[in-house]
């Protein structure tokens, strides 16, 4: 595909919509299919083919529109009225509206903190394209910011924007992505790799899963201006085989750009080649792990090896390769559309842009949100989220999944970035968020994530392995009122033990929600020592260990 | 045609001078200079996995332990291999070793020839802090002629690292996560019923612990030969 062609097709496309007039946006993203988002389409579709609507008229599948806790959502256009947890028997009802008043009983209001106080990047064409159509995408200046790199910028133009943009990876870790890339650009090799980590497994994160199930092309584009710019012709994405949906719209996504010459050979009439190829999960979440990762795709048991070597010098077979979170590729094209300089105003002073965020737990608006760096916990939970339900008091948030920690309320007004959220030891994660309100304990809390550290090492090395097994065991006893203060010390030198000699990252981040919450919540751990209860009246404890 | 000679770098161990080929672990350097760093998973002529953690030590002007048997050489590098941290680190991890699975030295083949029981008492390890797992482990004994007890295995992967590296059969691999991973033969069969073992009994002779021995052994009788190891690596070596 030329450039022209590329232009032609936008424009085709955007001609095409105009003339199909009003389109009913049904999400078809894994949240609202799974309570009946696909029969509602259905239904709206046949409604729609025996009874046409006076005027031009069409259902359209989109992806995640955000508010998942309300789903199935449909949307009039892209900024009409929102209908919430629509049923297939509305389909009439919501048909009718098309020529006539909004249908009130179902009313989604859109102007509430939740829609206007996030400001969407990566999340721009969620809920409004169809993540199965590439077409809808290049309506939407898709694929132009790759058409831009190859035809109007050097790699090291590329990777200069990406620098100034100031861009920090999405994983969690937060390394600066500019230098990431440069490191792989500078690696001499007659063949390097990208790969996209799209193996998302912290409990409650669903931001990768949303994005590749609502507009996979963003990342595609992403990947291939990464392949340009550090010199990588192949690429794999490394899904999660627990989301089929994604994995079904990726392949599908990868087929219509290899079929328009957006991908695979002589990309865009120029030398350029590049060929991505889908790799699924089985499951582990230590798989996540970068050098684990790579395991996994070369075919062998997914254990992580020590680093150095980085996989920017020695990665995949060997070769250099570049491996990105999802959502930092998704961040590459309007980066390159709208220049570093304009990402770099958005966000603190040391990370920059946006981020997504998936809110889960005792929170009213459970779903997916995008915000700026440097807004407050205060604002993303109270505004945006819409506070705890049933009245209850909020106690603390949990970031960054198994290896992030619970943030207090004192902490509630800090802007959030990578190193505020470091400095009250949490981290910034992948994006997952939960809400925790009076009724949850916090020892049991901290015993569940060592339940999913213990139950997900990998069983390499003996710190984690071992380590993690010892550590949940006391924390059940802790929680059971069988504990004694010595065993609370033995807690904390497994943490620091297990912290500083585990092999990865998930071995030296796993007491993470254990030292967060002895930090903030001692005394609940205290309560369930000295004085056998548990304030939350979660635990259940054991009868010979009353006093 | 002799290849690229490496450069040779000099680095301070425990404040000791010393100099290294640039492609050298501070682990082989150290041994050189007769510094002892207590090692498990690490064997002189297979490829290192830095999976045991006994050999971390701390390099000055890097926060992290580093594991010396995969920690290349660097110049003006300084590297402390005894510290009260380290030495309290690597007494933790032994015992939780011992706390894992069943090690009962009092009626094993390995008593007194043992790399995980050399460590415990090199370290000062007397007692076990942790609680015993006690897990039930199975025992293989269907090869003819050797045994693999699970009770006795530290999941140091020379097993599967010999028979891959250096005999070629792979026949050994390890499944499973966490506690609950095992080093199995093909694909979880009985060992006896291996199309892919030799029955070179290099797996055996590497294993640090009594999970691999010789049929016929009783308590303590279990000597392993490693010397194969370094003599095989050279000659293979010479030979290319």
């Amino acid at each position: 595909m030329t450039p022209e062609e590329l232009h032609d097709l936008a424009i085709r496309e955007k001609n095409t919509q105009a003339e199909a007039g009003t389109t009913l946006n049904v999400c078809m993203a894994a949240g609202c299919m799974s309570s009946g988002g696909d029969k509602v389409k259905e239904a709206l579709t046949k409604g729609l083919t025996s009874a046409p609507a006076g005027k031009p008229c069409r259902v359209k599948g989109v992806g995640c529109m955000g508010l998942c806790e309300a789903g199935p959502l449909v949307q009039v256009g892209s900024d009409g009225p929102m209908y919430k947890e629509v049923k297939a028997e509305d389909s009439s009802d919501l048909l009718k509206t098309l020529s006539g008043a909004p249908l009130k009983r179902l009313l989604c209001p859109t102007d509430t903190p939740f829609f206007k106080r996030q400001k969407k990047i990566v999340l721009e064409n969620c809920g409004i394209v169809d993540p199965e159509r590439v077409e809808d995408y290049v309506a939407r200046d898709g694929y132009t910011a790759l058409l831009k790199a190859l035809n109007h910028m050097s790699p090291a133009d590329i990777i200069q924007e990406v620098t100034t943009s100031g861009l920090r990876g999405r994983g969690g870790a937060g390394f600066p992505t500019g230098l990431k890339w440069n490191t792989v650009a500078k690696a001499q090799s007659d063949l390097k790799y990208v790969v996209c980590n799209a193996d998302e497994g912290d409990p409650g994160a669903f931001m990768d899963r949303s994005v590749l199930e609502s507009d996979p092309h963003r990342v595609l584009e992403g990947m291939a201006i990464a392949g340009f710019a550090v010199g990588a012709s192949k690429a794999y994405i490394y899904v999660r085989a627990e989301y089929p949906l994604a994995v079904k719209r990726l392949q599908i996504a990868i087929r219509q750009a290899e079929k328009l010459g957006l991908l695979g050979q002589n990309i865009m009439g120029t030398t350029f080649n590049f060929n991505i190829q889908l790799r699924m999960g089985a499951g582990a979440f230590v798989c996540g792990e970068e050098t684990a990762l790579m395991a996994s795709i070369e075919g062998k048991r997914g254990t992580p090896r020590p680093r150095p070597p980085f996989p920017a010098q020695s990665g995949l077979w060997g070769k250099p390769t570049l491996i990105n979170n999802v959502e930092t590729f998704a961040n590459i094209p309007p980066i390159l559309r709208n220049g570093g300089a304009w990402y770099a105003s958005i966000g603190t002073e040391k990370s920059k842009g946006t981020k997504v965020f998936a809110l889960a737990g005792k929170i009213t608006n459970t779903g997916l949100i995008e915000v700026p760096m440097g807004i407050t916990l205060r604002e993303i939970i109270f505004d945006i989220g819409g506070g705890i339900p049933d009245g209850k008091k909020f106690k603390a948030v949990q970031t960054g999944g198994p290896s992030g920690g619970c943030i207090p309320e004192q902490f509630l007004d800090m802007p959030l970035d990578y190193d505020s959220l470091a400095k009250v030891g949490s981290i910034m994660g992948s994006g997952g968020m939960i809400v925790m309100d009076e009724t949850s304990c916090m020892v049991d809390v901290a015993r569940y994530f060592m339940d999913f550290c213990m139950t997900e090492s990998c069983g390499k090395c003996i710190p984690c392995r071992v380590g993690t097994t010892q550590m949940h065991r006391l924390l059940v006893q802790i929680t059971q009122g069988l504990a004694t203060p010595a065993d609370l010390a033995q807690l904390e030198e497994l943490c620091d033990l297990v912290k500083n000699t585990s092999l990865c990252g998930l071995g030296q981040t796993s007491p993470n929600p254990v030292v967060s919450t002895l930090r903030y919540f001692r005394h609940e751990y205290e309560a369930h020592i000295r004085d056998r209860k548990c304030p939350a009246g979660r635990c259940t404890i054991k009868e010979e260990a009353a006093v | 045609m002799n290849p690229v000679t490496p450069r040779v770098v000099t680095l301070v161990i425990d404040g000791k001078d010393v100099s290294a080929r640039e492609n050298e672990t501070v682990l082989q350097v150290a041994r050189e200079h007769d510094i002892p760093i207590p090692t498990l998973c690490a064997l002189e002529g297979l490829s290192s996995v830095g999976a045991c953690r006994l050999c971390l030590v701390e390099v000055a002007g890097t926060p992290k332990l580093l594991p010396a048997c995969v920690l290349k050489v660097e110049e003006r590098m300084k590297v402390q291999t005894q510290s009260e941290r380290l030495v309290k680190y690597r007494k933790m991890i032994v015992e939780l070793l011992l706390s894992e699975r069943n090690h009962i030295c009092s009626v094993c083949v390995s008593n007194m020839h043992c790399d995980l029981q050399s460590q415990a008492m090199v370290l000062g390890v007397t007692h076990v802090r942790y609680a015993y797992r006690y897990p039930s482990l199975p025992f293989d004994g269907s090869h003819r002629r050797f045994r693999m007890d699970h009770n006795r295995c530290i999941l140091c992967t020379r097993c599967v690292r010999v028979c891959d590296e250096i005999e070629g059969a792979h026949t050994w691999d390890v499944m499973g996560r966490g506690t609950g991973a095992r080093v199995i033969t093909d694909l979880n069969q009985p060992w006896g019923d291996s199309e892919s073992c030799t029955s070179c009994g290099k797996c055996v002779q590497v294993c640090p612990t009594g999970a691999l021995s010789d049929k016929g052994k009783a308590v303590a009788e279990m000597i392993k030969k490693r010397q194969f190891l370094p003599y095989l690596t050279l000659m293979r070596e010479e030979k290319s």
